[in-house]
């Protein structure tokens, strides 16, 4: 029955694949076993004018079964397709085990704008929890999708979705001197590919502004690493840092007033905090070791960095205003490149043993940690802003391919750019309306 | 096979010397005037190799073509099979003032990105310091590093890995 939906899922998916060559092909990797039952019904279109292209259900579907926490009735198992309460027979849908179910309905609204009326039961109980109306233009209906998935999913877990989200990731094209590195900006499902930037030396370490609306990032282009903040809506840009030798591993803070960075500056890689708006950098760390990698804690007063202070590379925390650092991580031979959840309660990394590297997770109340991913070459973890998912980088024979896979490790999916390298990913925050 | 390898070293070093007579030429004629004074027949020739090196012997001497230092695994620590190129590159900094050497470091795909251009600086760091130990001058190097992102080989085997933990050197100005 698993192998079945999985089959299903990834067919939807490569029947929507030719809307455009650069769509990212997701494809459900291993199960969710111990996942809610939903069935989501199509949402028929009962306006007057033209039909939209896309089926919101699809969206909605898929989404809730790449988060891990759902298990959605394939389309082809449904049992009746009603639009709206009135028209459900709740024993069939208990008899069908499912837990919840998902019916609505397109409408026209003013100016060929829709309007999508959809209702969320429990089955169970034959109690509606969501009767909802929201209207989109043609063009919008992808977010609409995924803001209905991300209702759907906090009405029933209590845990705000993370759906109606972008990723930001760098892809690399072609061989030797005509490789085109690119900064692109996608849908949480891959959907709507965007193009940031481009340019024929490395880009790397995209990180986004609290707001969604910037991101920073690492190029090559001027020969040195050189630090940049682009406004996405404008693609203007800004060189934040272009300092004798390293100027990486940007990261905003939880205000997006200051930046933590990588600068050698001095000689040796170091951590240091620029104040965005008058541009003073703030010394963290002074240490003859590599420092790098610094990301926020939850509550903007400390930094997790990398550091092979004790011979190899590990994850310290420090006090965003320096002083001495304490070392977190204790298991495997190395563990680099942090993430922390919204909450502070666990942090993500790329931890090796070996030559191996996984994504792994460590509850820090705990101490303890947990392997999300296989292997070999996991890296770059990335929570979603709510971090019931994470997002990592692996190669795969020569090309680097993107994964998402659920907080809880037992939902995976693969992320490929149709042709290219992809790597770095980035989750961004919740989006505003 | 060894032999072969003999009569090559001996061609490039011959093909060295004739490079060496036909720049040094044209210096001639300021010691032609040595000349002028008396002219009893005796013909000043300058020697043809001064011990110094030229521009043209970055593609012809053996040493100095050596232009790739190799590194293990997370590690900056030179191996002493460099250390030849290395004294040969200081030398060439030393004999030619005017001369820019850029280090560019490299490291292999393993270990996070950042990390790895924080460890190609790292390694491009200790090829500039030993070739300023061997008497080159800091003020001619520049080092920078590109991490794991331009690799020259694509496989992830121990075979690639090695020929990518490297440290590239090239004049910007010879």
């Amino acid at each position: 029955m698993k192998n079945f939906f999985q089959r299903l899922m990834c067919l939807c998916l490569f029947m929507a694949a030719p809307l455009s060559a650069q769509v990212l092909d997701l494809g459900v990797i291993s199960g969710n076993e111990g996942s809610l039952p939903i069935a989501v019904v199509p949402m028929a279109y009962q306006g007057k004018l033209a039909a939209p292209e896309l089926q919101v259900s699809d969206i909605i579907r898929a989404d809730l079964n790449r988060s891990g926490q759902f298990r959605s009735m394939p389309e082809t198992g449904l049992i009746a397709r009603p639009t709206r309460g009135s028209e459900v027979k709740f024993n069939d849908w208990r008899l069908a085990k499912q837990d919840f179910l998902v019916v609505g309905r397109v409408l026209d609204d003013a100016q060929g704008s829709y309007r999508i009326e959809y209702e969320l039961y429990d089955v169970a109980k034959q109690e509606r929890m969501l009767g909802l109306s929201l209207t989109s233009r043609a063009k919008g209906l992808r977010d609409v999708s995924h803001q209905i998935a991300d209702q759907i999913y906090e009405k029933i877990l209590g845990v705000r979705g993370a759906f109606w989200t972008r990723i930001a990731y760098v892809t690399a094209n072609g061989v030797g001197k005509n490789i085109k590195y690119s900064l692109m900006v996608a849908d949480s499902d891959g959907m709507n590919p965007q193009n940031v930037v481009t340019y024929s030396e490395p880009l790397l370490s995209p990180a986004w502004s609290p707001d969604g609306r910037k991101l920073a990032y690492v190029s090559f282009e001027r020969g040195n690493s050189t630090i940049y903040i682009q406004e996405l809506n404008t693609g203007a840009r800004e060189m934040v840092a272009s300092f004798k030798g390293i100027n990486g591993a940007p990261s905003f803070s939880p205000d997006g007033r200051r930046m933590a960075m990588t600068l050698s500056k001095s000689g040796n890689p170091e951590i240091y905090v620029m104040d965005l708006a008058s541009r003073s950098l703030t010394q963290v760390t002074n240490h003859y070791s590599i420092d790098t990698e610094a990301v926020w804690s939850a509550d903007g007063q400390s930094l997790i960095f990398t550091s092979d202070r004790g011979g190899r590379p590990q994850l310290y925390q420090v006090s965003a205003n320096g002083g001495e650092p304490r070392r977190l991580s204790f298991s495997g031979d190395s563990n680099a490149k942090a993430s922390v959840s919204y909450d502070g309660k666990r942090i993500a990394s790329a931890q090796g043993k070996g030559s191996v590297y996984r994504v792994s997770i460590l509850d820090v109340a705990s101490g303890s940690w947990q392997s999300l991913s296989p292997g070999n070459l996991d890296e770059s973890p990335s929570f979603a802003p709510n971090a019931s998912m994470l997002l990592y980088a692996n190669k795969e024979g020569r090309r680097g391919v993107l994964y998402a896979v659920s907080a809880d490790g037992r939902v995976r999916q693969r992320i490929v750019l149709a042709d290219g390298d992809v790597r770095e990913p980035a989750w961004g925050p919740f989006r505003q309306k | 096979m060894k032999t072969t390898a003999r009569v090559l070293v001996a061609l490039a070093v011959c093909l060295a010397l004739g490079a060496c007579t036909k720049k040094v030429k044209p210096d001639d004629n300021t010691n032609t005037n040595n000349n002028s004074g008396a002219d009893n027949g005796a013909q000043t020739n300058p020697m043809a190799d001064d011990g110094l090196y030229g521009p043209e012997d970055l593609d012809t001497d053996e040493c100095l073509r050596q232009r790739v230092v190799y590194f293990d695994f997370d590690q900056d620590g030179l191996k002493p099979e460099f250390q030849a190129a290395i004294a040969c590159h200081a030398k060439y900094l030393r004999d030619r003032p005017s001369a820019r050497m850029t280090l560019e470091g490299h490291a292999d795909e393993r270990g996070t990105r950042e990390y790895n251009v924080a460890l190609g600086e790292r390694r491009g760091n200790a090829v500039s310091a030993a070739v300023q130990g061997s008497g080159g001058s800091g003020s001619q190097i520049t080092v920078t590093s590109l991490g794991e992102e331009r690799p020259t080989c694509l496989d992830s085997t121990e075979d690639c890995w090695s020929k990518n933990r490297r440290v590239e050197i090239s004049y910007s100005s010879k």
